[in-house]
């Protein structure tokens, strides 16, 4: 259920991102999802792909500093209120979202969300008792 | 012989090469007292500029005491330059066997010379150098100073054929080639600038290669001011027993001073250089224990003898014995030199402050390059430093908070508000000999 995503740092530079994407398309990496939080100071890019061990392995090698979180896919009804059912369900646990954003694409008619918890297993738990449909790693990396 | 001595890796405890260092102090100043007697006539005689300098002040080339060194001129790097190139030489050029010169990153570089004899001495103090770091015969020494005019290059290698270890000259450079001898060749120590070694550490880790597992057990740092904490990061990072060495061309090169195993100061070789601790300001002579700048006056090299050379490194000499029973008085690290000083917006700045706020906040040295510039006639302080896999983190949060974290931290230490830009990897330029980690350019605006 957990997905492994790796994040790099990335200098707020013009052509910045083309490194590493090109490291990963020479690898045969399929990025199937990708965030860039930026900062005024500098940003970091975070990606979901095909093969996290292989591309974080290419990313090093190639200079980058990469780090590996693991991260929830969820899906939900791509209809007004979707996303408000998901943290409702959240309400009351102890864990916090740090970031999240939407996996461009869809599943079956469904949005998919990417949550980055600070606590990961305990919110997987909460979401399971509540019903909420979160995605297996396989669907969303492909494999 | 007993049967521990015939041990493979039996390690003598004492070099005879060593005997110098452990002469009892009153029979070490009588001989010193003779060298200086000795040499003050030798440069008297041979070099000019110095016989000048005496009889201008109305001295007569006589040493009644060490303590009569303290009203002998000073001899200064300017001086160098100015007699530039051969100038202070006080043998006929056939009688000197070897040149060497500083990099002279600005405008000439300064030479210095060597007789034969003065080649056999520094050998003699590389060898009791690398003998009080634990090397001996057996031992194999990948020697990657910079073979050339640089001191560092040759230095080392006379001393680690001298003490019997099989040398690989491997010079500077090539990073991945030195990995690669560095296991291959069951490399025992290594001879290189901190820093270089720093970016050994970092490659070997991107090329999945352990050091810990390797036979690599010393390492002989030097030609550079580094501190504790990174002794500690490349201890802990590689597994080896990490020593400083000390030296300058002027006075011959490395071999000046060395870490014992008790890496508590260095011992200067005292038998060859007389070192005093002065004021920089006044000149006047400190006391031990008093932190100033270090002088040195070589008592044994013939071609180029310098007297009261002002080294511009920061040190202390520490009062007491050693542990280790070496008789050598020792000096504290140097950590700075009055020449790496600069002055932002009026206050006094070490770059080693900035590394050892680094250091604390970051728990390992990362890569870091200090910016200095003026904008509406008022300087600005920047440090970029390179984002390392310990402190990266996915959160924005997190890295914010770091680089405030090191803004707090530097001004607290050095009372200046800097900004800190985190930079991606391998963007500051390695250096393959020593560190360029200060770009000052309020001169050119």
């Amino acid at each position: 259920m957990k997905i492994p995503q790796l994040s790099l740092f990335a200098e707020n530079r013009p052509g910045h991102l083309a490194g590493p994407c090109r490291l990963l398309a020479e690898h045969g990496i399929n990025i199937r999802a990708l965030t860039l939080a930026d900062t005024q100071r500098f940003g970091i890019l975070r990606l979901i792909v095909s093969h996290p061990a292989k591309a974080r392995q290419a990313l090093e090698a190639g200079g980058h500093v990469v780090t590996t979180s693991e991260v929830l896919a969820i899906a939900v009804p791509d209809q007004p209120g979707g996303l408000a059912t998901v943290l409702s369900a959240l309400e009351g646990s102890p864990t916090n979202i740090e970031y999240m954003y939407a996996f461009p694409g869809g599943h079956g008619g469904q949005a998919v969300l990417i949550f980055r918890f600070d606590q990961p297993d305990a919110a997987l738990a909460v979401l399971q008792a509540k019903g909420v449909v979160v995605l297996p790693s396989e669907l969303i990396l492909g494999g | 012989m007993t049967r521990a001595d015939t041990r493979p890796h039996a390690r003598p405890t004492f070099h005879p090469a060593s005997a110098p260092d452990f002469v009892p102090a009153p029979r070490l100043r009588e001989l010193q007292l003779a060298r200086l007697r000795a040499i003050i006539q030798h440069a008297f005689v041979h070099v000019e500029l110095f016989r000048q300098r005496m009889e201008s002040r109305q001295l007569a080339p006589e040493v009644r005491s060490l303590a009569d060194i303290a009203n002998l001129p000073f001899t200064t790097k300017v001086d160098l330059r100015d007699t530039y190139p051969f100038g202070l030489f006080a043998t006929p050029l056939r009688e000197v066997v070897r040149v060497h010169a500083s990099s002279g990153t600005t405008g000439k570089p300064i030479v210095v010379a060597y007789t034969r004899q003065d080649l056999d001495i520094w050998t003699s103090v590389m060898v009791r150098s690398l003998a009080a770091c634990g090397l001996h015969e057996g031992d194999i020494i990948q020697n990657a100073y910079g073979y050339g005019l640089f001191t560092g290059g040759l230095g080392a290698h006379y001393g680690a054929e001298g003490i019997g270890a099989t040398v690989i000259p491997i010079s500077g450079g090539n990073t991945d080639r030195q990995l690669m001898v560095l296991k291959d060749f069951g490399v025992t120590a290594i001879c290189s600038t901190p820093t270089y070694f720093l970016h050994l550490i970092d490659r070997a880790v991107q090329l999945g290669l352990d050091l810990k597992s390797l036979p690599l057990r010393v390492g002989v740092f030097g030609a550079e001011p580094w501190t504790d904490s990174m002794r500690r990061h490349i201890e802990s990072a590689t597994g080896i027993q990490a020593f400083d060495i000390y030296g300058l061309s002027e006075i011959i090169g490395p071999g000046v001073a060395v870490e014992c195993p008790e890496h508590d100061g260095l011992h200067i070789f005292e038998d060859h250089f007389y070192p005093e601790v002065i004021d920089p300001e006044t000149g006047e002579a400190l006391p031990e224990g008093q932190e100033g700048e270090l002088v040195l006056t070589t008592l044994s090299k013939l071609a180029m003898p310098l007297v009261r050379y002002r080294t511009r490194d920061i040190t202390t000499l520490l009062p007491g014995p050693c542990p280790c029973g070496r008789t050598l008085r020792r000096m504290r690290r140097i950590g700075r030199r009055s020449d790496d000083m600069l002055i932002i917006r009026g206050v006094n700045v070490y770059p080693s402050q900035i590394e050892a706020v680094l250091l604390e906040v970051e728990g390992t040295l990362p890569h870091y390059q200090i910016l200095i510039t003026r904008e509406h006639g008022l300087d600005q302080l920047e440090i970029q430093v390179e984002v390392t896999s310990q402190v990266f983190s996915d959160r924005v949060g997190a890295l914010e908070a770091l680089s405030d974290r090191l803004v707090d931290t530097i001004q607290r230490v050095i009372g200046i508000h800097s900004k800190v830009t985190l930079v991606e990897p391998r963007t500051i330029q390695r250096s393959e000999g020593k560190a360029k980690r200060v770009i000052d350019k309020r001169g050119q605006s």
